[in-house]
């Protein structure tokens, strides 16, 4: 087995303006961060991000990444929405594609399995169609003849996603209560790249039980060990979400001038740097300089 | 007996999941959350509670809170597998509404042009496949002019004007039920349009027409039940020591 193991910047250097760029997790929710960090270093941009949305549609919405975003919803959870994603839909700056959340989830699974599209009920005589007009409908060819959205595969060029564990290999696994959607991101995606809180030796796998391993070594390009690389999402068990730092986030997108001390203080330097400024802020409730 | 108006919302809410059998109980919101564990100990005991989360509860975690928090874990059903069981139709649903029509055709996406939205709001989320699904209830804790509009600026989830006139697909398993709010119990009537089934005590029939922005039938209106003491004692005691609900709806 090949050792896939590589660093965020080599991650980072992978990823070309103009891309489709999904990312795992669910809202604020396991989030791939320290490669969405990664990639807000780069000069890369136009970026297509499909996701169930929150942090990591703000931040590169934010740092005017994005393109276009194709979502079921974009929320920090405990806080419903995310300023950011906010504020580039109501000054117009971001194209969308909002489709219903099992809509969603129907364009993942017909990206893994190579279809153009799967039927689905969902969307039906909803705005779902008046937004997205390029949807159409099909028409069972046997004798019910009920008509359905064909929902379009959403095929992605690499897909982002953050697990508890994984072995150099690229076999992932995920020991909190739900593994979301991760493992259909890696399939729906040409490229994917697994960050984790832990590489471990392939045996050490066997540490928790057989259904927690999701993601299979021949979907995924590199693993990234990034401890603490979900924060400030929530990456159970080995953290919660940060809610302190949540707050701050979202507190500082209020205006410009608060925003910039946010990027300054947090999102300028490395990950060793962010994850030195996050602790500093634990310890203090404020952030350093 | 007092009681408080989230009281009589909570009883009214639970009362809408009789009937439902053994489905999964999707309620967003406190005053719906609570609703459903109420219906759970008095009503419909087959009702199938989740912790918003991954799992099932035979024992609810404490309100607002999730597994890790305490109760008994009946089910794994993390979020792949939500949308299964929707699409198998063995849920019922309680959400919210940020507009609202006639037809009960729901908002949750955002206001104004979705193009360059005024405000953007949660999304459509869940909405279009839940209402197509299963049987989808709404609650409405501030019954205002502003909710209750003439025409919605995203229909999210579909309503009876729209899924008849899709006649197919949308409407074979598309079944509107009630609108909860702070001031009425509203049903719709054979045309598909929201009417008001029952005001709560103390509110009048004219004071929720007022503060609905389209012409509401009234003509039949009763009064929303008062709780029974053993209903009351669940809910302060046993549900929600804390009086939550008293957040969402204020005395």
């Amino acid at each position: 087995m090949s050792d896939k193991t590589m660093s965020v910047e080599e991650f980072a250097s992978t990823i070309e303006s103009g891309m489709t760029v999904g990312i795992g997790g669910w809202g604020s929710r396991r989030k791939p961060m320290a490669l969405v960090r990664a990639l807000l270093r780069t000069d890369v941009t136009d970026l297509t991000v499909v996701s169930l949305g929150g942090p990591d549609v703000g931040l590169l919405c934010a740092a005017g990444k994005v393109r276009k975003v194709a979502y079921g919803f974009v929320s920090l959870d405990s806080i419903p929405l995310d300023p950011h994603f906010r504020a580039a839909r109501e000054s117009g700056t971001v194209e969308i594609a909002e489709y219903d959340e099992g809509m969603f989830v129907a364009g993942l699974k017909a990206a893994a399995q190579r279809l153009s599209f799967l039927p689905t009920r969902a969307g039906l005589a909803s705005d779902v169609l008046t937004m997205n007009p390029e949807l159409r409908t099909v028409t069972s060819p046997y004798a019910d003849g009920e008509e359905y959205v064909a929902m379009p595969a959403l095929r992605m060029d690499v897909a982002l996603i953050h697990l508890n564990r994984a072995d150099a290999a690229g076999n992932g696994q995920y020991l909190g209560p739900d593994p979301y959607f991760d493992d259909l991101y890696s399939m729906a995606a040409d490229r994917c790249y697994l960050s984790c809180e832990e590489v471990v030796p392939t045996e050490r796998l066997r540490e928790a039980p057989f259904q927690s391993l999701l993601v299979r070594r021949m979907y995924v390009n590199g693993v990234i060990e990034t401890p603490r690389g979900a924060h400030f999402t929530s990456c159970v068990p080995d953290y919660d979400r940060d809610e302190a730092f949540q707050r701050e986030y979202a507190a500082a997108a209020k205006d410009a001038e608060s925003w910039s001390r946010f990027e300054e203080a947090y999102l300028r330097g490395d990950e060793s740097r962010y994850q030195a400024a996050v602790a500093d802020f634990a310890s203090t409730g404020t952030r350093s300089a | 007996m007092e009681f408080t108006r989230a009281e009589v919302c909570v009883v009214a809410a639970s009362d809408s999941w009789r009937d439902a059998g053994e489905v999964l109980a999707h309620a967003v919101g406190t005053v719906p959350a609570l609703s459903a564990r109420l219906a759970r100990l008095t009503h419909s005991p087959d009702l199938v509670l989740s912790d918003g989360e991954a799992f099932f509860m035979s024992e609810p975690a404490p309100l607002g809170k999730t597994a890790a928090d305490g109760g008994v874990v009946e089910a794994w059903a993390p979020f792949s597998s939500i949308f299964d069981i929707l699409q198998s139709g063995r849920r019922q649903s309680m959400m919210g509404a940020s507009q609202l029509d006639r037809y009960g055709n729901q908002n949750i996406s955002c206001i104004g042009d979705w193009r360059r939205p005024k405000r953007q709001l949660i999304g459509v989320r869940g909405a279009p496949g839940n209402t197509v699904n299963h049987r989808t209830n709404y609650w409405v804790s501030r019954h205002s002019a502003r909710v209750f509009v003439e025409r919605v600026d995203v229909v999210s989830g579909v309503g009876n004007d729209r899924a008849r006139a899709n006649g197919g697909a949308a409407l074979r398993f598309h079944d509107l039920g009630v609108v909860i709010t702070d001031l009425a119990v509203l049903d719709y009537g054979p045309d598909g349009r929201l009417r008001i089934r029952s005001v709560h005590p103390g509110v009048t029939v004219e004071e929720v027409q007022r503060n609905t922005g389209f012409e509401l039938d009234g003509a039949d209106a009763a009064e929303t039940r008062a709780p029974t003491s053993e209903e009351l004692r669940l809910i302060r005691e046993v549900l929600d020591p804390k009086s939550l609900r008293s957040r969402e709806v204020p005395a």
